[in-house]
């Protein structure tokens, strides 16, 4: 039985990873910043499955939240083996390409809080010997692009983050697990036209429990994006300005 | 999101919201909307019911959460959205069983309320309103009523079947009932006539909980109503089988350019299906997936259909004139060579339905898919309603897309009293055409 943390659980993509936690048995530890939405999540994980579900209401944007509600986890989950970081906001490009203080709050929400966040984990989990780290990046992140390079750059910084964090930890036995999901039919991209491409909640919440089951290193959601990636990081600069990417 | 994704199984009539609001949470109050609202589960109603033309779509896809569950007891409390499926896989390796089941699992709890859905085991079941113990609605005035067969009991009668017109439903309480494991004895048994359909469900209500038959729409003469009688109870448990996987099956990859139910292929698919076995009777154990949900192994079986769709005809008949209004029926079916292969008899039980609109009710029931082959379906369909109407029964609509306002009255003379629970702020494409009101 795992005893995993999921901040930001009110997402539905970490919703619907954390059934299958719930299915499998595992004690869960809930935030997110909205109570009534925590205690539907709660009340369905437990029906589910789930021997143990608790909660609390924390903005992971407050980084002196973070070390009270992880000792919170473990109290209330008799330790903490898993942790799962899925919140993050996608902003209006627009508004951060015109605004610094709008880019900066995006680099806050999806970088910062989770590098403090992970380093606080990390130093938690070296000192136990084991544990899983697994939070949500994106394949945005795998090469800056004018249509939302705000946000990439942030899950940039948040891979190359994660890969040194691994680097660090694997003498310790500390599995990092980097999750980069494509796009999602998810409230996030409720404006986005839906063509192919996108992939349900369903889909990459089962993908994210496999990763961390096996402790995979960099989990592209679907697999087909690794391909996607590998070909756009590798077009010629002269090409790819060309593009509408 | 494009509004081509919000179409009902039958894929006709083409209709367009004009706006879609996805809920994420459950709601405490409606949506504000300067057109009529209608909610949307998971698009299996066949006709037009689902559907809001120029109107808002209230997705509930995402209220799919459970609330309480008593393993003990078999009492589950989940939300509106909740598919039959996601209850099935939850409940069954505890013991459990929907109490009612349509013959697809992708149906969600709101859905299988407001159209007050029904299953093999009607006979000794009634409909799936029967054990629903507790709903709740949201109305458009603000209010949020609680409504069950002792609480709020009008307006429970007027929500069970009520078409998704009273109000929003956003979560339920289902009474399951116990089951020893998830296979099925079924029995099956080929019949020659519509005649021997009969003798053989009289014969078979009192000690199978499942009774269903499928019939050769194409059969005529002395064969007329010909077909295979499929009886089945629970089986008691028999250990660890591998549980085939639910939602593995093949996709029916695309909607394809002419119907594959036309005339070339209808009477042989029958005869065929009819001669499938040599045996005129066989025993086997079923899981109950395949049992219950033959057509949910293959996704997107509705695009078969072609371009056009299909429309789906289901009528009650009353047991005084069944055996004369069903044989009338498949005869005109059959001279008409119109039809599928997926055409289904049962006899419905004494059991009261709990809404002031459900469909089922004492008689026998016959539905069939059509493909949409324009006017000449419409026209035929029109001369199964003289039938129906004649006999004093009633056409589904759950499954309809083309009854007349004056046949929609007869079939259901609680109407004029179910009018007055409509939310003001509800229709939907069904319930403009059949009142003919104006969107």
């Amino acid at each position: 039985m795992r005893k995993v943390l999921i901040v930001g659980a009110t997402s539905t993509i970490a919703e619907q990873a954390a059934r299958h936690f719930a299915a499998a048995g595992d004690a869960l530890f809930l935030t997110g910043r909205n109570e009534e939405r925590l205690a539907a999540i709660t009340d369905d994980l437990q029906v589910r499955g789930a021997p143990t579900v608790a909660a609390r209401v924390m903005d992971a944007d407050d980084l002196s939240a973070h070390a009270a509600m992880i000792d919170a986890a473990k109290a209330a989950l008799g330790g903490l083996d898993t942790v799962l970081v899925a919140y993050g906001t996608l902003p209006d490009q627009a508004a951060c390409a015109a605004d610094p203080a709008a880019a900066v709050a995006a680099w806050h929400t999806n970088a910062v809080s989770v590098i403090a966040l992970l380093t606080d984990i990390a130093n938690r989990f070296e000192r136990q010997g084991s544990g899983t780290i697994a939070a949500i990046s994106s394949v945005a992140g795998d090469r800056g692009r004018a249509s939302n390079y705000v946000y990439g750059s942030a899950k940039a910084g948040l891979n190359a983050f994660m890969d040194g964090l691994r680097h660090r930890l694997f003498a310790a036995g500390v599995q990092v697990v980097t999750i980069r999901p494509g796009m999602v039919d998810t409230p996030m991209t409720a404006d986005f036209d839906k063509g192919p491409l996108f992939a349900s909640p369903e889909k990459v919440g089962a993908d994210i429990h496999k990763a961390i089951e096996k402790g995979t290193a960099v989990c592209y959601t679907p697999g087909f994006w690794r391909l996607i990636m590998t070909i756009i990081t590798a077009l010629p600069r002269a090409i790819f300005h060309r593009t509408g990417l | 999101m494009s509004a081509s994704n919000y179409a009902s199984w039958g894929r006709y009539p083409d209709s367009r919201p004009a706006d879609v609001r996805r809920l994420a949470a459950r709601p405490t109050a409606l949506p504000a909307a300067d057109t009529s609202m209608l909610a949307y589960g998971n698009g299996r109603s066949y006709g037009d019911s689902c559907l809001n033309n120029d109107g808002l779509l209230i997705d509930m896809g995402g209220l799919d959460r459970f609330i309480a569950f008593d393993a003990a007891t078999g009492i589950l409390e989940c939300e509106a959205g909740v598919l039959l499926a996601d209850i099935l896989e939850l409940v069954v390796p505890q013991g459990w069983f929907l109490p009612v089941t349509p013959g697809t699992q992708f149906v969600s709890v709101g859905g299988a309320i407001a159209n007050d859905v029904h299953g093999k085991n009607h006979h000794v079941a009634g409909t799936f309103g029967r054990h629903v113990r507790s709903l709740g609605l949201l109305r458009s005035d603000g209010t949020a009523l609680t409504c069950s067969p002792n609480d709020n009991a009008d307006w429970f009668a007027a929500t069970v079947g009520g078409l998704g017109l009273t109000g929003l439903v956003t979560r339920a309480t289902i009474a399951l009932k116990r089951i020893e494991g998830p296979y099925m004895d079924v029995d099956t048994l080929r019949f020659s006539n519509l005649d021997a359909f009969f003798d053989i469900s009289a014969a078979s209500d009192a000690d199978y909980e499942y009774t269903v038959a499928w019939v050769d729409c194409t059969a005529r003469g002395n064969k007329l109503g010909r077909g295979w009688f499929m009886r089945a109870n629970h089986k008691p448990a028999l250990g660890q089988q591998p549980d085939p996987r639910r939602r593995g099956g093949p996709t029916f990859p695309f909607v394809t350019p002419v119907s594959m139910i036309n005339g070339a292929t209808l009477r042989p698919l029958n005869t065929l299906y009819f001669h499938r076995k040599r045996k005129p009777r066989s025993r086997d154990t079923q899981h109950f997936q395949p049992y219950f949900y033959p057509l949910d192994g293959i996704r997107h079986w509705n695009r078969a259909y072609g371009p056009n769709g299909f429309l789906q005809y289901q009528c009650v008949v009353p047991h005084a004139d069944a055996r004369a209004a069903i044989a009338e029926l498949l005869e005109r079916i059959a001279a008409a060579g119109a039809g599928s292969f997926l055409s289904v008899l049962k006899v419905f039980g004494n059991v009261e339905s709990p809404g002031l609109m459900s469909f089922p009710r004492p008689g026998v029931t016959l539905a069939l898919d059509f493909p949409n082959r324009g006017p000449e379906t419409f026209a035929l369909l029109d001369r199964l309603d003289e039938v129906v109407q004649a006999a004093g029964g009633a056409v589904y609509p759950a499954k309809d897309a083309r009854m007349s306002s004056t046949a929609f009255k007869q079939y259901f003379p609680a109407t004029e009293r179910f009018k007055a629970f409509v939310d003001p702020a509800f229709s939907s494409d069904f319930w403009r055409r059949v009142t003919g009101e104006d969107s």
